[in-house]
């Protein structure tokens, strides 16, 4: 009976499944509608219709979520370009959904867009593979039961939609970028996959000027990764990184992408964020770049985008503009707001515009608070050394 | 079409809400039709100073989790997904407070034979 079952489904729990609710079936009926003529035909048929009829569900189901089903082994690598780019699309926007928390976004879009391997997902992340598992699970979870709708959003809500995606793949890229610690070959693999990432959302939508805007920032941010570090893996500041190493290749592609998108309407924030990295990528050296036109630019990104980090970044293109001290009233306003409290770029910055304003002690002070919340070695090192010279 | 509880969470107590959103609560499930999905079942509840909590065998007065947006209704939503979902429910009227989707599991009613 098993056997028939299976013949028909081609899947053994399945057919499990479905024999052993005919038998309940037969249990329930068979004492008052009294017994078939044929009792083991009857529980045959039963059970092949049942079978199909979770079979059609599932397959309804693997239509409509076919993340839910893992495709190929844990550890094949990009296995998904058997999906239609529209599938990938839609993949993106089920994984990015705001229904999920940001991590579980990110975990999702590595795993099941990149095809990322799980222990490989957690080690990118800093957490160990059962706790990647378990977030993992209670995210396909919530997609299955919430049915977050495998599909584009609809025009009015793309926008919005489209945002959490690129942020998702904006974070992807910075973790990678920034290295909050971990094996290069990991972070070398993030960044690569944000990249992808993005390449392919210009490719599949584009008359998205903020998915162009994307791909132009992090194309910029990629044709300087490599000047960010010294030899010892020490940080460098922008005014300190050799130009000539920065990929001018990468720099081209960008500053097309950005003219695009700028001259096409308004600039929503990764137009502008990219095209405040294309100019200092543009500028021959530190001290000639174009900082009023960057601070124009701040200043646009803080209207379309009111965020104390972009308050903070724009102080310093104040600082280059109408010097140190105009931008040292804007910092400290921002530190007595209080949102930037654990951010160490704030402090690093105060103490930067401290030392150049000839008020040493101060800057010792704010040094050794940016110390203080350092993510990573290179960092650290950076600090460290800027303190010692003050002192 | 999948099914969800809508929890709606609202400080303004049930017998001070404006007219206007009295009126948008009673015609909310006509709209939801027009916009392709369907109010199942809907319950309101007294305010939260009438609630009995039990735990074990304690009573205690008042609901069994204070929160400053008291629960004060529950409706069944059917929706296609939860795109759907989160667009009908989000036209429940508010003053201060917001809604929770839950998927459910099951919706069954109960009735005595």
């Amino acid at each position: 009976m098993l056997a028939a079952t299976v013949r028909v489904t081609r899947d053994l729990d399945l057919a499990e499944e479905a024999v052993q609710d005919a038998y309940e079936r037969a249990l329930r009926t068979w004492p008052h509608d009294g017994v078939p003529e044929r009792p083991a035909a009857w529980l045959v048929t039963v059970a092949k219709r049942t079978a199909l009829n979770l079979l059609r569900r599932r397959r309804t189901l693997e239509a409509k979520l076919p993340l839910l089903v893992e495709r190929g082994g844990e550890d094949e690598q990009g296995g998904d370009d058997d999906l239609f780019p529209d599938d990938r699309l839609r993949l993106i926007f089920v994984c990015c959904h705001p229904a999920l928390g940001r991590e579980a976004q990110v975990a999702l879009t590595l795993r099941l867009v990149c095809g990322v391997a799980t222990p490989d997902v957690a080690q990118a992340f800093l957490v160990s593979e059962p706790t990647m598992a378990a977030r993992l699970t209670r995210a396909k979870r919530k997609i299955a039961a919430a049915r977050i709708p495998f599909a584009v959003p609809a025009a009015e809500e793309l926008p919005a939609r489209l945002d959490a995606a690129l942020a998702v793949i904006h974070l992807l890229y910075a973790t990678g970028h920034t290295a909050p610690s971990g094996a290069a070959l990991v972070r070398d693999e993030l960044t690569s996959r944000a990249l992808d990432l993005a390449r392919m959302l210009v490719a599949l939508l584009p008359r998205e000027r903020e998915a162009a805007g994307l791909l132009a920032l992090l194309l910029v941010h990629e044709a300087r990764r490599g000047t960010r570090t010294d030899e010892q893996g020490r940080f460098l500041r922008l005014a300190e990184q050799d130009r000539a190493a920065w990929d001018r290749a990468l720099i081209a592609q960008a500053d097309a992408l950005i003219v695009a998108a700028l001259q096409a309407g308004p600039p929503g924030r990764f137009a502008l964020q990219a095209a405040i990295a294309a100019l200092h990528a543009q500028a021959p050296s530190y001290e000639a770049t174009d900082w009023p036109q960057i601070l124009a630019l701040y200043g646009e990104l803080l209207r379309v985008w009111p965020s104390p980090v972009v308050a903070l970044n724009r102080a310093v293109a104040l600082g280059e503009v109408e010097g140190p001290e105009a931008a040292l009233a804007t910092v400290e306003a921002l530190e007595a707001d209080g949102r930037l409290a654990g951010y160490r770029y704030l402090h690093a910055t105060k103490a930067d515009l401290l030392q150049r304003l000839g008020r040493p002690a101060e800057a010792a002070v704010a040094y050794r608070a940016a110390l203080e919340l350092a993510g990573n070695a290179a960092e650290q090192e950076f600090l460290g050394e800027r303190l010692r010279a003050l002192t | 079409m999948a099914r969800y509880a809508v929890l709606i969470f609202e400080r303004v107590p049930p017998e001070e809400l404006p007219p206007d959103v009295m009126r948008g609560h009673m015609e909310l499930p006509d709209r939801i039709a027009e916009r392709g999905g369907r109010v199942v079942a809907g319950l309101a509840l007294e305010p939260e100073a009438t609630a009995t909590a039990i735990r074990g065998d304690v009573l205690t007065d008042g609901p069994f989790i204070e929160t400053k947006e008291a629960l004060g209704g529950i409706y069944i939503l059917e929706a296609r997904d939860l795109d759907h979902a989160l667009a009908l429910a989000g036209m429940t009227p508010i003053v201060d407070g917001g809604v929770e989707v839950r998927p459910l599991i099951d919706f069954v009613v109960v009735e005595a034979p």
